[in-house]
């Protein structure tokens, strides 16, 4: 231990951040580190190089200031939320020597680097981000010798549609979770099952929301469907990756039920993903084309993010597996829009003032939307009361837990 | 000389099910889940005649026999009475025998359990005729002199009127911001009034039974017959009665038997027997025995709930006042018809645990464990209570345009 006890000094291994890659696990980092400046802490902050802080000049303005935040970079070719045949593609596709290995070789690799750069360093905690990054945290620990955090955003399962796992990230998953002394998970929902699919003793699992940010939003300035609106209709809207974890064939197959009820209503899907094609199919299967809206085949951000939320009645987050899910609370901090979400998401468990199902009860998804269409007061006081309930989810809290955890694992690190 | 008035309030809410949307029109069974959850009415009931009913019938009964000064007051919404009837007959017979005693006085109340009293008057006497009528055919009780109100609701206009409907009391939260420095072991007239008396709740001895009985944590515990009793003797000279008024179902219920509530409650009498000067009165007793002290002024609603004493948990918020408001307004259409169905239907959504259900008051604290509800959220309650609602409003059109058809073709046929 250094001069200040009470001050950890934190390797920290991450793989994203924002602009950069606008996936949740930049964004997470970005938000974490951030409230921990504010913390008696000394943060290193390890990064691949080509988002290293020298390159990324967002990142250089926001720490500018924050002498006890520090960050390095390694050079790879890897990148968050990244699968085997992905990382197959992107080597074929690019001549980058970076590239030239296997993508396990390349993670392995990576930690090697990480845990040169970790020796003779004054470290007393290891925190590894994502399965990615908890290779090089199981090697740092084998070189420095101190306690590793491991930090769950998402596993291996969440990305299969809750049921399946690529094998090849299971198994570093599972290593990284077993060498860790704690493991952190972004919620109870991904605290079970790294229990229950990777056979982590509980005791080890800790459970730190994420927060949310509250940026000034993008003014709504109408957009199109607001024609929509002053003709008598309703807007429920799903915006999101289009993938198989998010449920949106749920989300579809509801609508179907919901125009029975109440025709005059129209369901925006908008987002990007690799079930594009698959879900205009079930739109024209179900009858219901013209009803739908799709904005999909590109990333959604800006004015259009800020039109479709301020049109909505209601945001819809139909997750088959989420382990968090962040979309709900920007929904009602920068639109007021009330939300119904699938109780299989982390978020589910830091929002009461939210509509839940079942992602597969699509009767009762149906249901839900048609009284927030039908019954003015529900949706207001789900709105209400929702962004109030907002405000309250900070990465503040999440630092002051991981704070909490550092000083604990820390301190029984020390007397074992 | 201080004499005990406890009264036990008895009440189950029929309550709605999971009706969703697409019952609307097709299914007019609101109340018949029979899931075995917390939704299911015939379930709660036949759990709560296990764990609280029967016990705690027997020991009064037990009380009742052992000592012949011992005597209480009890108060059954209609809705409960009905349940009884159809799943516990078992349990209306323990009641019956313990009011054949004639030591136990049955209130006055509104059959549905409700606050109609703020919403349409006369709907709210109409349902106390209709409680009044049902205490007589199951009790053989003629007209209750004292008036109890949902939640013990209380105000100036409620005491006016329950003066002017007969009856000699009526009971209150006996709390402080009304009383200043009076004490509640008195009795009062409301405002304005010399004839009815109001019985005001002692919550502080009767709350350390409802709710803190338990409560590992509380300075009071554990709490044994011989400590209450001393705790009930030192207000002696303090007033005339001490009135404990709390929710029946404490016994077994809230209060779990493994606390020791049984043994608590059968020991009680005796304890507070020990004293020469203390005994047991009913609550007509007790107003015919003493003489009101002073005025009582409550113009706004005093109710027995929260650290608040008011109506904001069944009434706080926009879903619950919308709700309400939703249901009374379809008052004067539901009695036109004349539909028996029709209208008691309408009168069970009246019952105020469907709208304290929809509660989001303390909802951010953290603390919902403050407020039980059968459903997940308050938004869940609302929802089936609007899709009930609406098909409520379903049949009330097509009754309406039934009756219309049928006048047609009579006009056509005098043709």
């Amino acid at each position: 231990m250094g001069e200040d006890s009470n001050k950890p000094k934190v390797f920290m291994l991450g793989w994203e951040f924002p602009p950069h890659n606008s996936g949740g696990l930049g964004v997470a980092c970005l938000g974490l580190t951030q409230a921990l400046a504010e913390h008696n802490i000394d943060l290193t902050f390890v990064l691949p190089k080509k988002i290293d802080v020298v390159r990324n000049k967002a990142l250089k303005i926001l720490f500018a200031n924050v002498p006890n935040i520090s960050f390095e970079g390694i050079d790879t070719g890897l990148a968050g939320y990244i699968s085997s045949s992905e990382y197959v593609l992107r080597r074929e596709e690019q001549d980058n020597p970076l590239y030239r290995r296997s993508l396990l070789e390349e993670v392995r690799r990576y930690g090697v680097l990480a845990a040169k750069l970790a020796l003779g360093r004054d470290i007393d905690i290891i925190h590894a981000h994502d399965w990615l990054s908890y290779p090089a945290g199981v090697a740092v620990k084998k070189v420095s010798g101190k306690p590793l955090i491991v930090h769950v955003h998402a596993t291996a399962f969440d990305h299969g549609g809750g049921e399946h796992a690529d094998p090849e990230i299971y198994r570093i998953e599972k290593e990284g979770m077993d060498a860790a002394d704690a493991v952190i998970t972004v919620s109870g929902f991904t605290k079970d099952i790294v229990v229950n699919k990777y056979g982590i003793d509980p005791n080890k699992v800790r459970v730190v929301h994420n927060g949310v940010f509250e940026a000034d939003p993008v003014k709504s300035n109408g957009g199109s469907l607001l024609k929509l609106k002053e003709a008598g209709n309703h807007i429920v809207l799903y915006l999101g990756r289009i993938a198989l974890m998010k449920g949106v064939d749920h989300f579809l197959n509801a609508a179907k039920r919901v125009l029975q009820y109440q025709p005059n209503t129209y369901f925006v899907i908008a987002g990007t993903g690799d079930m594009e094609g698959q879900l205009l199919r079930q739109a024209a299967d179900l009858g219901i084309s013209d009803k739908v809206l799709f904005h999909m085949g590109k990333y959604v951000g800006g004015q259009d993010r800020a039109d479709l939320l301020a049109a909505a009645d209601l945001f819809v987050m139909p997750s088959v597996s989420e382990p968090f899910g962040i979309v709900p609370l920007e929904a009602l901090l920068e639109a007021g829009t009330p939300v119904l979400i699938s109780k299989q998401s982390g978020v589910s468990e830091v929002m009461k003032h939210a509509l839940k199902v079942d992602f597969w009860d699509v009767d009762e998804m149906a249901n839900k939307i048609v009284a927030v269409l039908r019954n003015p007061s529900l949706h207001d006081q789900l709105s209400y009361m929702g962004v109030t309930e907002a405000h309250g989810v900070t990465w503040e809290k999440a630092a002051e837990k991981c704070m909490q955890i550092y000083h604990e694992i820390i301190s029984v690190f020390k007397h074992t | 000389m201080m004499t005990i008035c406890p009264y036990f309030h008895v009440h189950q809410p029929f309550r709605i099910k999971k009706y969703r949307i697409f019952n609307i029109g097709v299914d007019h069974d609101y109340f018949n889940d029979a899931s075995g959850t917390d939704l299911d009415n015939k379930f709660i009931m036949e759990k709560v005649a296990e764990k609280s009913y029967l016990p705690t019938t027997s020991v009064l009964q037990e009380l009742l026999d052992r000592h012949p000064e011992f005597r209480f007051a009890l108060s059954f919404s209609g809705v409960v009475l009905e349940q009884m009837e159809e799943y516990a007959p078992n349990v209306l017979e323990a009641f019956q025998k313990l009011v054949a005693s004639g030591r136990v006085e049955l209130l006055a109340d509104t059959y549905h359990h409700s606050l109609a009293f703020f919403y349409s008057e006369r709907e709210f006497g109409r349902q106390v005729a209709q409680h009044r009528r049902m205490i007589k055919r199951l009790f053989n009780v003629e007209d209750p002199k004292v008036f109890r109100h949902t939640e013990l609701c209380y105000n100036n206009d409620l005491a006016n009127w329950a003066e002017r409907a007969g009856y000699i009391g009526i009971m209150a939260e006996g709390w402080d911001p009304v009383l200043g420095w009076r004490s509640p072991n008195y009795l009062y007239h409301p405002t304005g009034h010399n004839k009815i008396k109001v019985l005001l709740k002692n919550y502080r001895l009767s709350d350390d039974i409802a709710f803190r009985f338990g409560q590992k944590g509380w300075a009071g515990w554990p709490l044994s017959a011989e400590k209450y009793a001393q705790w009930v003797f030192s207000h002696n000279g303090d007033g005339n009665t001490i009135n404990l008024f709390m929710d029946f179902e404490t016994f077994g219920e809230h209060q779990w038997s493994d606390t020791g509530i049984f043994d608590f409650l059968r020991e009680l009498p005796n304890q507070l027997l020990q004293h020469p000067d203390v005994s047991f009165k009913t609550p007509t007793e007790t107003v015919e025995s003493y003489d009101a002290v002073g005025e009582i002024d409550v113009q706004g609603v005093l109710t027995w709930a929260d650290t608040e004493r008011d109506l904001t948990a069944w009434l706080g918020n926009n879903i619950q006042q919308t709700s309400i408001q939703a249901l009374y307004d379809l008052e004067e259409e539901i009695m036109r018809t004349g539909d028996k169905d029709l209208i008691n239907d309408w009168r069970k959504l009246q019952t105020s645990d469907h709208f304290y259900y929809m509660c989001t008051k303390w909802f951010n604290d953290g603390d919902v464990h403050a407020y039980f509800s059968p459903y997940d959220s308050p938004y869940d309650a609302h929802i089936a209570f609007m899709n009930a609602l609406n098909d409520l409003r379903f049949r009330l059109d097509t009754t309406q345009s039934g009756n219309k058809i049928i006048k047609t073709k009579r006009e056509a046929a005098h043709l």
